[in-house]
């Protein structure tokens, strides 16, 4: 039974992972496929995908028609379960530094995490993304190359299966060709962006997510990603197996009961548990990091959320993977001799370079879109497209009022009808009402796209994470406190969405619903909002100016790693969970080397 | 993150908060309702308990299941008369009262969190306002005028935007009410029919836009 309790354990363990989602999933899966004895610690309960995950549930048998509300932040039938912007007796502290500043936290208490609700928009970082203050001057540059992570990036897309299409516009890499599945096919408001983006310089690509167009051919993936490995070949294979392709139907993000997309619950902990390598503590809620007298850490300690015991695991390494800003928590509150300040904290550096991805959006109502015949528009839940950066020689000449880019993801068609499908449509109505009010509502039926802006960010001195002083969950563990401010690049860079979104809109034909904002600061989300949060334990190139090194190994304790975005010194518009998963990939086959030398 | 049904949600969240408005203003209207001033400090804890962070999500439930409806029975006399109103039957499909829209909005007025408990004014204050109007002008409560004489109130209040100064309170229950109502009917079976939505059933294949339909509409 590889689903353990602190006193059931079967140790000794090699490593020890804190958390369950893409990056300790990614660790996970690495190690126990090359032997190495794992357990993974998550502080939510136990998540089963093929028998909790309301696919095909219709808005009618939920409360509230499905509607978002305090407890479910994202709908009724989001996949996240105990979590969302407030965890119940697990709070936080924001402290703005600007108007309207307050950073929020979406953390999901769940096996596998984020990974079981996320868009699964899987966007390689492309070279300028890993080398920005090179190119521009500002912020910092990876200790890493684009070339570094090539390789893992190939391996991550053909093991977690991602969609997409090769393409060689600038900073935006594809793999050697057969990485990729086939996109999906557009909708029809997809082929009018394709058809009038063009029109003023923007191109449209097809967009890239973590879902099954087809069955993966568990005949040469395998081999490719373990060779020489017969034992690992068999369970992938096994795994790849029981996954299958998309059904072409409901939103990824109430989980996928047949593994069509990739959830690390569906993907990267079943064959990990196959290995016989795994064992897993559910509500383990991990708190510190214990450092033994040679100045390597011996394991982690524990709250069972469940009893309120303390507990203590040991390993001969420890990776945290618990969300970059709850990975910096366990890390502060780490406090030993050596370490007053935290651990693997010499630098004074965790904590900080928090960032988040720059978001604005606008939606659009399309005249040439209504009235149109019944259409299934459900494709791969959306992404059948979208639009890359394309301004990188506007960004470098100083055309722009800002240095970096944005994409946009974007969306339309007619989607299953929801309890706010026909809200607020008096400006396009007039106020009808009776019969009229069913046949404008025939009309307007997904005559409806909007434009999601996705945008780089420049990290700065403001935002940060530290203990807060007199805050305490309710395990009685120092909770966080966080600070935050946007940039005037990145504050301008989402105006400028805003505008494009508005010529976007008017040259296919439609009128936004609301008006373009110019003001800055209300232009762009709230920190936090695009829940890719990264930063705090950054890589880069010496141990005075980051935590981590190019293995995301901490610089001060040499068999302790960062597994999850923690390790970003920048966020490029680029979804994050991509290259987490790569970085995660790349240190696990570090940790294997340094375990084959016994330097672990 | 972000999936399209989760930005369409977004902005209808946004549109059901500020029923008179054109969807969203922008995200911190829907965030923060007030706007937070540098140095803010606060803290991030839930504080209302409705069905909680983990309810069952496969089992399909009744209206009330999580808390009592709590119309009287001329609330819902008058919630059943306005819901017809608003959606009739006709050729296409049934009305919204024959499909439980009615009891939709019970719940969603009667349900613990904010957002509901707002609308829960609206919608009282409105149906106390409409049946007094109603009186007022025809001697009888909403729900036993005619057709034409419901229509001469709400003709008034159909669109905030044309609605007289002192209407403007009304017009946004109206308003509101249109959206409650909505969802209680295109959330259903017979909603779902009546827009010839052909979605959310498992397929082999996807074939994307019809090649005949994207002639037709110059996207070919």
């Amino acid at each position: 039974m590889p689903f353990v309790t602190a006193s059931s354990q079967r140790g000794p363990y090699d490593v020890i992972i804190v958390g369950s989602g893409a990056g300790s999933g990614q660790a996970a899966y690495t190690l126990c496929m090359e032997g190495v004895r794992v357990l993974m610690l998550e502080a939510g309960r136990r998540y089963t995908p093929a028998t909790e995950s309301p696919m095909f549930q219709t808005p009618d048998m939920a409360p509230l028609g499905g509607a978002d509300t305090p407890d479910k932040n994202k709908g009724f039938y989001d996949a996240t379960v105990d979590g969302g912007w407030d965890v119940p007796g697990q709070p936080y502290v924001s402290v703005p530094d600007q108007w309207g500043g307050h950073f929020t936290w979406w953390r999901a208490r769940m096996l596998g995490g984020r990974t079981n609700h996320w868009g699964r928009i899987s966007l390689r970082n492309g070279p300028y993304d890993f080398k920005p203050h090179t190119r521009d001057g500002l912020g910092f540059d990876w200790p890493i190359t684009y070339d570094d992570v090539a390789p893992y990036y190939d391996k991550v897309e053909l093991l977690v299966g991602v969609y997409g299409g090769d393409t060689s516009l600038e900073n935006t890499p594809a793999g050697p060709g057969d990485t990729l599945l086939p996109p999906p096919k557009p909708i029809v408001s997809d082929h009018l962006l394709m058809k009038r983006a063009p029109r003023l310089g923007i191109p449209v690509l097809p967009g890239r997510r973590a879902v099954l167009t087809r069955a993966q051919d568990h005949r040469t993936i395998p081999g490719r990603l373990h060779p020489g490995n017969q034992r690992a070949q068999k369970i992938l294979a096994e795994a790849m197996k029981k996954r299958s392709p998309c059904l072409w139907a409901t939103p990824c993000g109430r989980g996928c009961a047949v593994a069509a997309n990739y959830q690390s619950t569906t993907v990267h902990i079943p064959p990990a548990l196959a290995t016989g390598n795994l064992d897993i503590i559910t509500d383990a809620m991990v708190y510190e990091v214990t450092m033994g007298k040679n100045g390597r850490a011996n394991g982690v300690r524990f709250v069972d959320a469940k009893t309120g015991k303390h507990e203590h695991v040991t390993g001969r390494a420890v990776v945290l993977g618990a969300s970059a800003y709850e990975t910096v928590r366990i890390l502060l509150n780490s406090k030993s001799g050596p370490f007053p300040n935290g651990l693997a904290n010499s630098s004074g550096l965790v904590g900080r370079y928090i960032l988040d991805t720059v978001g604005s959006s606008v939606s659009a109502q399309i005249p040439l879109l209504e009235s149109l015949p019944p259409l299934n528009d459900d494709a791969a839940d959306g992404l059948q497209v979208y639009v890359p950066w394309w301004l990188y020689k506007e960004n470098l000449s100083h055309k722009l009022p800002f240095p970096r880019g944005y994409h946009i993801e974007y969306g339309g068609g007619r989607q299953m009808p929801s309890a706010g499908t026909f809200a607020g449509l008096e400006w396009l109505t007039g106020g009808s009402y009776g019969k009229k009010f069913k046949e404008d509502a025939r009309r307007y039926y997904g005559s409806f796209v909007y434009y999601d802006g996705r945008g780089a960010m420049v990290p700065n001195d403001k935002s940060y994470v530290e203990i807060d002083p007199k805050v305490k969950d309710k395990f009685g563990i120092p909770v966080l406190r966080i600070h935050w401010q946007w940039g005037d690049y990145e504050q301008r860079q989402a105006v400028h969405m805003q505008q494009t979104f508005g010529e976007l809109a008017e040259a296919m034909g439609g009128r936004v619903t609301s008006p373009i904002v110019t003001d800055p600061l209300r232009a762009v989300a709230p920190g936090g909002y695009m829940i890719h949060e990264v930063g705090g334990t950054i890589m880069g190139a010496d141990a005075r100016s980051s935590v981590t090194n190019r293995w995301s190994q901490t610089w001060d304790v040499p068999n302790l790693f960062v597994a999850d975005g923690g390790v970003f010194p920048y966020n490029a518009d680029k979804n994050p969970t991509l290259t987490i998963m790569a970085l995660s990939w790349r240190m696990s086959d570090h940790i294997l080397e340094r375990m084959r030398r016994r330097d672990i | 993150m972000t999936d399209r049904r989760t930005t369409l949600k977004l902005v209808i969240a946004a549109a059901a908060a500020m029923p008179a408005l054109r969807a969203r203003a922008n995200y911190r209207d829907n965030l923060e309702p007030g706007a937070s001033e540098p140095g803010d400090v606060r803290r991030f804890e839930p504080t209302i308990h409705g069905y909680g962070p983990d309810p069952d999500l496969i089992k399909a439930y009744e209206k009330g299941a999580f808390w009592p409806l709590t119309m009287n029975a001329g609330q819902r006399q008058l919630a059943a008369a306005l819901c017809d109103l608003i959606i009739p039957a006709d050729e296409h499909s049934p009305s919204a009262s024959a499909v439980g829209a009615v009891d939709f909005i019970d719940e969603w007025i009667s349900a613990p969190y904010p957002k509901q408990r707002e609308d829960r004014d609206t919608v009282l204050n409105g149906f106390v306002w409409l049946d007094g109007e109603a009186r007022r002008r025809f001697e009888q409560p909403f729900a036993k005028l005619h057709e034409a004489q419901q229509r001469t109130i709400c003709d008034r209040i159909c669109d905030a935007s044309r609605a007289a100064a002192d209407l403007r309170g009304p017009a946004q229950f109206f308003a509101a009410y249109r959206n409650l109502t909505a969802a209680g009917f295109y959330t259903t079976l017979a909603g779902r029919k009546d827009l010839q939505y052909i979605g959310n059933v498992a397929l082999t294949h996807f074939d994307g836009a019809p090649v005949e339909l994207l002639r037709k509409l110059g996207l070919a």
